[in-house]
């Protein structure tokens, strides 16, 4: 077992797991911050993304040791994020969520999508977006909401 | 996750041999064809170049000198899953980029390989023909002398490259897979490898000839 100092949504956290912890579970078990959900465990359903240093990051298979210095952003703070509150508007004026299982995930990649390429094109999206997975297939409400975000930050 | 290991292993073999160039290039490739046959330095680069294709086209290698919009993974070279991209600098795209998975280093408790600047082999430093079919030796050979196309590396910058390139020596140290399996070495050591590039860039980088 190692302590480890973390910074999760601009507050420090200190846990004491194995090194080779994924991220995600020390944020869900260990810090009870439950808004990042469990998909696949192998980073190929994006249900568990948070940002990581900024970067859209699979918490699923980033072992807490390899995270270092780099804050974690998870969904409950895209409230206050000015892209993360225009994003989750327009998800609820689309209405895209269904069952609303993986969309923790979809947020936090189209907030990452929208921070580097603020004017994306559906090309953009489909290619950013690929590798969140929605079992309710709400892929094209997923791409209008984006498309809107993108048009209210102007 | 033994797709995104292979994947990782081929994008630092990628970056790896992309940082390729021999000091008289494309020239002294050509140099090298006519010296196979001319005399026994020539026979012993080739020689050497020989052992460097082999580990070039290693599953660690190849997989990320991919000539489509994708890398490879795994020792069958299949598709990397997850719906990855190249992107426009072989590093992925802004949500699902190559360190959205591939830290800096190996993940074993999860599978994944990493390493600093995970990232595809640039285009121009393609091994492998659209329908993923290896190109041939004499095909590579000329690629990676090409100082067009890499990145205008001379022979010592070459043999540096695979000396101290991170994701080269990676692919020397690729890690577990997610089962707890060590994933696949290339068919030399590491320092084999250089060995090979140095013999290979003393003798002035000779290519096999076209077939």
């Amino acid at each position: 077992m190692e302590t480890y100092k973390l910074t999760v949504n601009g507050q420090p956290k200190e846990v004491t797991v194995d090194p080779g912890t994924p991220l995600l579970w020390v944020l869900r078990e260990d810090l009870r911050i439950t808004g990042t959900k469990y998909g696949c465990g192998i980073g190929a359903c994006g249900a568990c993304t948070v940002h990581l240093g900024g970067i859209a990051t699979r918490s699923c298979v980033v072992p807490v040791s390899l995270v270092g210095d780099r804050p974690i952003v998870t969904i409950e703070a895209m409230a206050e994020d000015p892209v993360g509150r225009v994003v989750q508007d327009a998800w609820v004026a689309h209405d895209v969520v269904q069952c609303g299982y993986c969309q923790s995930g979809q947020i936090m990649s189209a907030v990452a999508l929208l921070k580097t390429a603020p004017r994306p094109t559906d090309t953009n999206i489909e290619e950013s977006m690929g590798g969140n997975l929605c079992r309710c297939a709400t892929y094209v409400r997923i791409r209008e909401a984006i498309q809107a975000a993108s048009q209210q930050l102007g | 996750m033994g797709p995104h290991r292979g994947l990782q292993a081929t994008s630092l073999a990628l970056i790896a041999c992309g940082a390729w160039g021999a000091s008289t290039a494309l020239g002294s490739a050509r140099d090298g064809v006519a010296r196979e046959s001319a005399g026994p330095r020539s026979a012993e680069g080739l020689a050497a170049w020989r052992e460097v294709y082999s580990v070039l086209t290693s599953p660690r290698c190849i997989n990320c000198h991919t000539a489509t919009n994708h890398p490879q993974q795994g020792d069958d070279r299949h598709r990397h899953f997850a719906n990855v991209v190249r992107g426009p600098e072989g590093k992925g795209v802004p949500a699902l980029q190559c360190v959205t998975c591939h830290q800096g280093s190996n993940a074993d408790s999860t599978g994944v390989p990493g390493g600093r600047g995970w990232h595809l082999a640039p285009l121009s430093m393609k091994w492998q023909d659209p329908s993923e079919k290896i190109l041939s030796s004499a095909e590579v050979c000329r690629a990676i002398t090409d100082r067009s196309k890499n990145h205008d590396l001379d022979g010592r910058g070459l043999l540096r490259h695979h000396e101290e390139e991170p994701l080269v020596r990676w692919a020397f140290q690729p890690g577990r897979r997610i089962d707890g399996t060590a994933r696949t070495l290339p068919p030399l050591t590491h320092e084999q490898f250089v060995a090979a590039t140095r013999r290979w860039v003393e003798a002035g980088t000779p290519c096999p000839p076209r077939r």
